[in-house]
């Protein structure tokens, strides 16, 4: 269905507005519509979100270097953790991952723009809106909300001012999500190049397309979630309070319901990234592409059913602490076909180690990390020690850091060439990659063992035998953190010319065979594929 | 360099492995000391061991092809994308291996739900921020707060931590249960949730306000086992420890005798130097009152008001000692003080330097009587 839609929509309308550049002065940053415009905001506004998220991170691990309450309150630390992961998740991870789709996803499929582009506009500013509100609590009375980002109640019923204005700004989160997963869903499915088939999208594509429904499924859970916290705290409702018929485990239920899908929102964008960058670099196609697609759906199908194994511990009936194991174990297949796939497309490859492939290598085997401990969580008894220790902050930071960031900077790498024409300085970016590779480690490698010794997570101080490996991790976490600036300087210095070599419009070695945006001149023309392309890339067939 | 990190992940997975049982650098998950805590480590091992396996033969293969499969030497890329066999060997294998690791999952996780049969049951209460245990069988009853000492280190900044012992993982009132009897927990909370852990039994247990939730535990050996919250409840949620004392029971007869008479006992009501009301107020501030209004009586701005230079505090005894016992909507009632109790507090709040109060008076016990009925 889609194949003939697009044919009629490219042809004619943009023809006239093909030679028209951007808008003069900042105001074209404020009112474009334009794919590319939009993308790069939602990327230097998710780097922005992921200095500020950092920062709160080196705060926390600066109160955990030593025993003893050093720097903050415990109250402001808690608001730390709780903000930390609101911001990395909701202003950094999934802004980049939707960035990266606005300026990738129609180079990629051969369409002009995104379906609708007025829409992506508003849906750009809506995170700016919702990111601010949720910042401007950090200076309201009673402080930011403190309760941690799954926002249980009873506890983030005793937040200060700041809980309507938290929860508002969930809402407007929310809705930018929901609109940007609903243009790139309609993109995908309705302005494909004619010659572009479902199974001849790149991964970055379909990671893209299931995510999408992903979002647009659970976001508005989550709204509902929170809105009856709201109405719990205003408006007398009971829905979460035992004394008026209401149970506080419910909404825990309700916000894994979104929860679990939700970090599957930040994985599988990254798997379509890394799918895209291993094969350019080992030469040889992506090994068993529809396997990926079919392990992609079936994570996102299993994401649904799974979400109680955050809740082992609250006290569930035997047939469903059983049921919820058995299906988490279950996401240990398809996700390991995505690992063995993608080591067999390295396997009898022509490898080089340019920095996107540095941090893609380095995500798979770190993503491996990431799922085994999943694993390990996924088994319900021993989750009964697991939960909420160090062990489970140690899985979620490997699943996140060296897996979704690491692949945000192994695309960013990848793909500035191609977006500015220029290269950016090799050596740095290699600079770069070593020291984030091995300080990301020291950082979290020995929070499994303070999980696994009994420090509980989200605690401002803890007992003397816990300093040690604290210690280690804070020194790994600086590192990393200082280490980012070298990204923020390697990407200012690219678009501002970087070596001064010319990049060819294929960047990287045969890079075209891989994609359709390495046909495409490099810098990218404001305006590309007025006219949908004819012959398609597709090294898999 | 690849070379260097596969080392580096090797060497951390070899030793993650091992099981030391040091107090510093430890690495891996306590076996702890009942069956359920044991059978647990065992899972623990065997899926470790398993990750380990699967993790030599992934990684040796990537780093097997970084090394050969390059193209500095020279190494030609094949063509293939897919091959059915493979493809379908390793969506098998994965599942075998999961099946293989359910069945001992199942039968712990059974073996931990089954609170069948138990010999005597405790209900454990979760607060902001302290444990109350209460005996179902023999009727103790009494609260668990971090230890004075551990407290004052970490709001006062003057004592270090590492001079503390157990520092965070002390109680002033352990939990005592006797040895080889099956024990049921009934847990509860009052407020938020909380989680009980104490890692040494293998589990823990969330504590949700308005509902039951049960464990079990049969500890074989006498010992003490410590343990925190691990739900975040709040501002103190890192400072309410659990301390379990496990005893002959003979010794935990003997522990429940005790404690019942004391419990039972009727205050000491007698009137008390100015000294001794200010060290007895102390420790009662440093458990009912010092997570919210602050070792210095400054309260937190916004949050809870300040005790230094309140009129409240420094005004009329008799409005603060109702107040005190009614609570308000955000103020919890402190009826549960006994009068020499409330006395003594009362005496410290309004007379404390670390406070920052100085009325220059004493609230004998005697004082509370009239006003506060007891009908004890």
């Amino acid at each position: 269905m889609s194949a003939v839609t697009a044919e009629h929509d490219h042809d004619d309308h943009h023809h006239d507005d093909h030679a028209h550049g951007p808008e003069k002065g900042w105001l074209r940053w404020v009112v474009t519509t334009n794919h590319k415009d939009i993308g790069t905001l939602y990327l230097v506004f998710a780097l922005a979100m992921f200095f500020v998220g950092g920062t709160m991170a080196m705060i926390i691990r600066a109160e955990l270097f030593e025993p003893g309450m050093q720097f903050v309150d415990p109250q402001f630390f808690n608001s730390m953790t709780t903000m930390h992961a609101l911001v990395m998740v909701f202003g950094a991870v999934m802004p980049a991952f939707v960035g990266l789709a606005n300026w990738m996803v129609p180079m990629m499929i051969g369409a002009p723009d995104m379906a609708l582009p007025r829409m992506n506009n508003m849906s750009f500013w809506l995170l700016v809106a919702g990111i601010l509100l949720l910042a401007s609590t950090l200076f309201m009375e009673g402080g930011a909300p403190a309760g941690g980002w799954t926002l249980y109640p009873p506890l983030v019923l005793q937040t200060g001012k700041a809980l309507p204005f938290a929860i508002f700004s969930v809402h407007l989160l929310g809705i930018s999500s929901i609109m940007g997963a609903i243009n790139i869903v309609a993109t995908i499915l309705n302005m494909r190049a004619p010659a572009m088939s479902l199974m001849k999208m790149p991964m970055f594509v379909w990671t893209w397309l299931i995510t999408g429904f992903l979002l647009i499924a659970i976001m508005p859970v989550f709204a509902g979630a929170v809105t009856m916290l709201l109405t719990d705290k205003f408006f007398h409702t009971s829905f979460f309070d035992a004394a008026g018929g209401g149970d506080p485990v419910l909404y825990q239920h309700i916000f894994w319901f979104f929860g679990h899908p939700e970090v599957y929102v930040m994985i599988l964008p990254t798997f379509g990234v890394a799918s895209t960058i291993i094969p350019v670099f080992a030469r040889k196609p992506l090994f068993g592409y529809s396997s990926m697609v079919y392990a992609t759906a079936a994570i996102a199908f299993l994401a649904f059913i799974v979400w109680a194994h955050h809740m082992f511990t609250v006290g569930m009936p035997i047939s469903g602490e059983l049921y919820f194991m058995y299906a988490t174990m279950l996401i240990a297949i398809p996700t390991g076909v995505k690992v063995f796939n993608w080591t067999a497309t390295m396997w009898k490859g022509a490898m080089t180690f340019e920095t996107p492939m540095l941090f893609s290598i380095s995500f798979v085997v770190l993503f491996t990390l990431g799922g085994f401990t999943g694993l390990m969580m996924s088994i319900a008894p021993a989750d009964f020690q697991y939960h909420d220790s160090y062990f489970i902050v140690a899985h979620f930071h490997y699943t996140l850091v060296p897996a979704s960031i690491f692949m945000l900077m192994a695309g960013g790498y990848y793909w500035l060439p191609k977006w500015t024409g220029h290269m950016y300085n090799e050596k740095i970016g290699q600079l770069h990659f070593w020291l984030s590779a091995i300080s990301v480690n020291i950082l979290f490698f020995p929070q499994h063992f303070l999980g696994l010794a009994g420090m509980p997570r989200r605690i401002p101080d803890y007992a003397i035998q816990f300093s040690d490996w604290n210690m280690i991790s804070s020194i790994g976490g600086f590192i990393f953190g200082a280490s980012q600036l070298l990204f923020l300087y390697i990407v200012v210095d690219t678009i501002k010319g970087g070596t001064g070599e010319k990049v060819t419009d294929e960047v990287w070695e045969d890079a075209h065979k891989h994609g359709l945006e390495w046909t495409l001149p490099s810098p990218v023309p404001y305006h590309t594929f007025s006219t949908p392309p004819t012959v398609i890339p597709c090294d898999h067939d | 360099m690849k070379k260097i990190k596969q080392l580096f992940a090797g060497a951390m997975l070899t030793t993650f492995g091992l099981p030391i049982a040091q107090a510093d650098y430890a690495l891996n998950l306590m076996e702890g000391v009942t069956k359920v805590s044991n059978d647990i480590y065992d899972l623990h091992m065997l899926i470790l061991w398993i990750c380990v396996f699967i993790g030599i033969a992934v990684f040796g293969t990537i780093f097997y092809s970084i090394y050969h499969h390059r193209k500095s030497k020279g190494h030609e890329a094949a063509h293939f994308h897919e091959h059915t066999t493979v493809e379908i060997i390793w969506t098998i294998i994965p599942t075998i291996i999961l099946v293989a690791m359910a069945i001992p999952a199942t039968k712990t996780m059974l073996e931990l739900d089954d609170v069948q049969e138990s010999e005597m049951s405790i209900k454990v209460t979760g607060k902001q921020w302290y444990w109350d245990y209460q005996y179902l069988d023999s009727g103790v009853h009494f609260e668990s707060h971090l230890d004075e000492i551990s407290e004052k280190s970490h709001r006062g900044h003057t004592i270090d931590p590492h001079t503390v012992p157990n520092y965070l993982l002390s109680v002033d009132r352990p939990l005592v249960i006797p040895i080889n009897k099956k024990i049921r927990f009934v847990f509860t909370s009052a407020d938020v949730i909380h989680s009980w852990w104490v890692p040494d039994l293998g589990w823990k247990k969330d504590a949700n306000p308005g509902f039951i939730n049960e464990a079990w535990t049969s500890v074989p050996t006498p010992g003490v086992y410590r343990g925190q919250c691990t739900e975040l409840c709040g501002r103190d949620h890192g400072f309410m420890p659990i301390v379990v004392i496990a005893m002959n029971q003979g010794d935990y007869d003997n522990w429940v005798k005790t404690t019942l008479e004391k419990q039972n006992a009727k205050p000491d009501l007698s009137d008390q130097s100015h000294e001794q009301l200010m060290a007895n107020g102390s420790s009662v501030y440093l458990k009912n009152c010092v997570a919210c209004h602050q070792i210095d009586g400054k309260g937190v701005v916004g949050n809870y008001p300040a005790l230094r230079g309140s009129a409240k505090v420094t005004g009329g005894v008799d409005p603060l000692i109702g107040f005190l016992q009614a609570g308000t909507s955000k103020m919890p009632s402190f009826a549960k003080l006994k009068d020499n109790e409330l006395a003594a507090v009362i005496t410290y709040i309004r007379n404390s330097p670390d406070i920052g109060n100085k009325v220059g008076d004493e609230i004998q016990p005697k004082a509370i009587t009239p006003v506060y009925d007891d009908d004890e």
